[in-house]
């Protein structure tokens, strides 16, 4: 069977990156979910996925990454999403998913985008 | 212009069981890559292949619980173009009646899923569903 998804959160001053490595399926997408409103619950507002480690996903997977946009959107916060395969960006932008987040080549790129300012 | 010839056909049947979808992909991704895709257009094949499986197994409701997959190669010498026709034999549904996700509807929704087919539509260059009692076929093809 399948691997589950490898998690790590690394908490930065205003900003925390979600590391991804694995299959992002329906319980991928959860622990995802986890992770992230406990950081919300933590107080932070802007998120980053960095889904280098994730070669493929599924749209219950995504599902669940939108119910976190939907959470961004009623926290005023914001989530980004970088180095992404080919695939997964382009099956984001079929759904509409970057209108929402924002999309990033890099780390570097999303930070500089994400973070706050001074 | 000559006609295309069958030249590997790859039969597949699944159990419908979790995680059964990711056996699909990886017999997507070792057809793709002899039909000689590019390494996008195999991540998009496998991606569209998984969501046609999780369809199935999610809505087809099939009483034998047996999803069967037709990889076909076609080409005159080389290989031209793949073919994944995904079949259940479920209770079937209207793909006219499937209402079109959309993002800004699905934020404000309860239910955030029923993208599947959006997304094979998407990655795929042509896709036919077939539906009626006696099942569902989806048939997704991919050229070089």
């Amino acid at each position: 069977m399948t691997e589950g998804l490898k998690l790590t959160v690394d908490r930065r001053s205003g900003l925390a990156v979600l590391y991804t490595d694995g299959y992002i399926n329906n319980q991928g997408g959860e622990e995802i979910a986890r992770a992230a409103y406990e950081l919300i619950d933590q107080g932070y507002t802007r998120l980053l996925l960095n889904l280098h480690g994730t070669k493929i996903i599924n749209s219950i997977g995504i599902s669940i990454l939108i119910e976190i946009i939907e959470r961004m959107l009623q926290i005023d916060g914001r989530l980004g999403f970088c180095a992404l395969t080919p695939t997964i960006e382009k099956t984001f932008h079929i759904m509409g998913l970057a209108q929402y987040a924002g999309i990033f080549p890099d780390e570097a790129a999303a930070i500089a985008s994400l973070a706050p300012g001074p | 212009m000559s006609e295309q010839a069958i030249l590997r056909e790859v039969r597949l049947l699944l159990p419908m069981a979790p995680d059964m979808e990711t056996v699909a992909s990886q017999a997507a991704t070792a057809v793709a890559q002899y039909a000689g895709l590019s390494t996008d257009q195999i991540d998009e094949v496998r991606m569209a292949v998984t969501e046609a499986c999780i369809n199935a197994f999610e809505h087809s409701r099939a009483a034998d619980k047996t999803l069967e997959l037709t990889f076909t190669v076609f080409g005159t010498r080389e290989p031209e173009r793949l073919c994944i026709a995904v079949r259940d034999r479920g209770v079937g549904f209207v793909p006219e009646r499937v209402e079109e996700p959309r993002i800004e509807t699905k934020l404000k929704a309860e239910r955030k899923r029923g993208w599947g087919i959006k997304i094979i539509r998407g990655l795929m260059d042509d896709v036919t569903i077939r539906s009626g009692a006696d099942g569902t076929t989806v048939v997704m093809c991919k050229s070089r």
